[in-house]
Formats: structure tokens, C-alpha cells, sequence
């Protein structure tokens, strides 16, 4: 935002980006000690007895979001960015807060080393075959 | 028996994932080739603009802006209720190459799209997966008014080793895609499959 107050016209557009920086909403976070590089594609998926995030104070409307997401089904890292419009790295520090707090687990994908399962590449075929 | 949604109090399917990259020069048709195949959803990564960046993002009247969203092609092809793939269209842009590395992590293979008006703008994606050992396969976009080539002069022009496949595609057609994934993903297990051979034998 200028500084002296005269540019009030370039305040607000879309080109400005988001009116709450996005690394606001991880307090300045930009990584997660304990979920350091999550994969895109690693499943985030709800605890099914998890207590009810919106009652934790410490919790975002971020962090909700994601909960509630991941409740209707498992959710990736890359939808997740995409559904709630958050940077990826956004989305690794607020999946790393619910899984310390419980709300959610991580499945990783299977490790580059022991792919590929030959019965899975089968199965990719046949799926897209059958599309 | 029926097979639908999760029934109540079923805990819900934790789908295996997989993911496919999509890479080439600009305007060869990554992201129509990533909309052909899947429902498309933009997806948007935050990163810090950079010195490199400065000629080329102008930032007048934004001077504040210290970070730039960088656009990724996204798709997803639900192929079983547990089984998913991924499908990552690769940044153009030099200076947005090192979401490379971490996008190529633990990726089943990759697609490098080809035009042969532009040959040259893919050599950068060809010698990336070649020298990170990732299956690939090069698809000869095939588009309206450009002179068709035979495979052999491709090959040639492209210098590809002989393991590669090298497939003409249409990157509108659904059809023609899924033959690209499918590619990929038949040299990705005839190449795990020599593996495993030379560390048995």
C-alpha cells in the first residue's frame, strides 16, 4: 500500500493480491517442522473422532476449512491449495498444525523408490483405458 | 452388490495417488492436453518475486507486491474410488524451473509435449527428465497448419534415445491424451521391469 496515503486508487484491485497476505494466516510460517515438504499429492484425511475444530479457539477459519473439506472426503495438497485458493505452502503449515492437533492424519504417497508397483501401473492402464 | 458412495460411519477411502507431468514450451498445449482428460481447477502457488523476475514482472503500482502467483496446470483423473491420478502441468517460465524438483518428486512419469514449428522449445524438458532417470514420453502435438513430420525425422531432430516413445497426439482429443497417459505409463513399467531385471540377473 503507498505510503503517503494519495494512491487510494491501488489499493484494493485484484492485481494487489488478497487483502490478508497469505502467510498472515500461518503467523509469518513458512514451514512446518513437523510436515516438512508435504508432497501435492499426499491425502489428507479427517479423524473421525476428532472434536469439533470451529470450538478451538487456536484454529483458523483456514484450518476449519480444511477440516470440513477433508470430511466430506480425503483431499490432496494441491486440491486443497486449490478449493480454499491458499498458496501451497500456505495450505503444508495450516495441515501441519491439525495434524499436531489431531483433527487430521497424512497419508504420503507411495516413495518414488518403490514405485512403480507393477500391479498399480496395471490398474492405471485399465482405468484409463476404461474412461 | 452396488457399489457407491461410503456408507454411514464408514470411514472413507483413502485413495492411492499417483501423478503424471505435462511439460513443454509455451503454447504447445499443456494445459489444453491437462483439460482434455480431467476437470480442471486452477491451482496457484505464492512464491517470492525475484531479481530475475524484476525485467520481466511489472510491478508499477504494486510496489508493495513481493510475491507473484505462479499459475500450475492441475487435473485430476479419479480412475477407482481408490485410485487417483494427478496430472501436473510444469511451469514454462526458466525462472519458475525450480518447482521442477519438487513436482518431479516421486512422479510416475512425465509427457513432454512437442510442437515441430518449435522444436527447440521442448529440448530443455527432455534433457531434464533424461538426466533425472523420470519415464517419459514426447507427444508431437499434432496442430492445424503445421507440416507433419515422419516419427523417424522427430526422433532424430529431438535426439532421443531409442527407449523413448515418441507418439502423435492430438492434445484436444480426450481419446488421444488418454493414449498419451496410457504411454507413459506402459514405458514407466517396461522401464521398472528392466530394472528389476538387471538387479536380479
Amino acid at each position: 500500500m503507498s505510503a503517503d496515503g494519495q494512491g487510494t486508487r491501488h489499493w484494493f484491485d485484484d492485481d494487489a493480491g488478497p487483502v490478508v497476505r497469505p502467510y498472515a494466516m500461518t503467523r509469518g510460517r513458512t514451514t512446518h517442522a513437523a510436515q516438512h515438504r508435504l508432497d501435492l499429492i499426499a491425502v489428507v484425511v479427517a479423524e473421525p473422532h476428532a472434536d469439533d475444530p470451529e470450538a478451538d479457539p487456536t484454529l483458523s477459519p483456514e484450518h476449519v476449512d480444511i477440516v470440513e473439506l477433508c470430511r466430506k472426503a480425503p483431499q490432496s495438497v494441491a486440491e486443497l491449495a486449490a478449493e480454499l485458493d491458499l498458496p501451497i505452502g500456505v495450505v503444508r503449515v495450516l495441515v501441519g498444525d491439525l495434524v499436531d492437533g489431531a483433527f487430521v492424519h497424512v497419508n504420503r504417497p507411495v516413495p518414488p523408490a518403490e514405485l512403480p508397483d507393477e500391479n498399480i501401473l496395471r490398474d492405471v492402464i485399465n482405468g484409463l483405458r476404461a474412461l | 452388490m452396488i457399489l457407491g458412495r461410503s456408507e454411514r460411519g464408514k470411514p472413507p477411502v483413502e485413495p492411492v495417488t499417483l501423478k503424471i507431468l505435462v511439460a513443454g514450451g509455451f503454447g504447445v498445449g499443456k494445459t489444453t492436453l491437462v483439460g482434455a482428460v480431467s476437470e480442471i481447477r486452477p491451482l496457484r502457488t505464492e512464491e517470492t518475486l525475484t531479481e530475475a523476475g524484476r525485467p520481466v514482472d511489472d510491478t508499477s503500482g504494486v510496489e508493495g507486491k513481493h510475491t507473484t502467483t505462479v499459475a500450475m496446470d492441475f487435473g485430476r483423473i479419479t480412475l477407482r474410488e481408490d485410485l487417483v491420478l494427478y496430472l501436473f502441468g510444469t511451469p514454462g517460465q526458466e525462472r519458475f524451473w525450480f518447482m521442477w524438483d519438487e513436482l518431479s518428486e516421486g512422479a510416475l512419469g512425465a509427457v513432454v509435449l512437442a510442437d515441430t514449428r518449435r522444436l527447440e522449445d521442448c529440448f530443455a524438458a527432455v534433457d531434464y527428465f533424461e538426466r533425472r532417470g523420470i519415464p517419459f514420453v514426447v507427444g508431437v502435438n499434432c496442430f492445424e497448419g503445421a507440416a507433419r513430420y515422419p516419427v523417424d525425422d522427430v526422433r532424430r531432430a529431438l535426439d532421443l534415445d531409442d527407449g523413448v516413445p515418441l507418439m502423435m497426439c492430438d492434445a484436444r482429443e480426450r481419446a488421444s491424451v488418454k493414449d498419451v497417459l496410457i504411454g507413459v505409463v506402459e514405458h514407466a513399467m517396461a522401464r521398472s521391469a528392466d530394472r528389476r531385471q538387471t538387479v536380479t540377473t
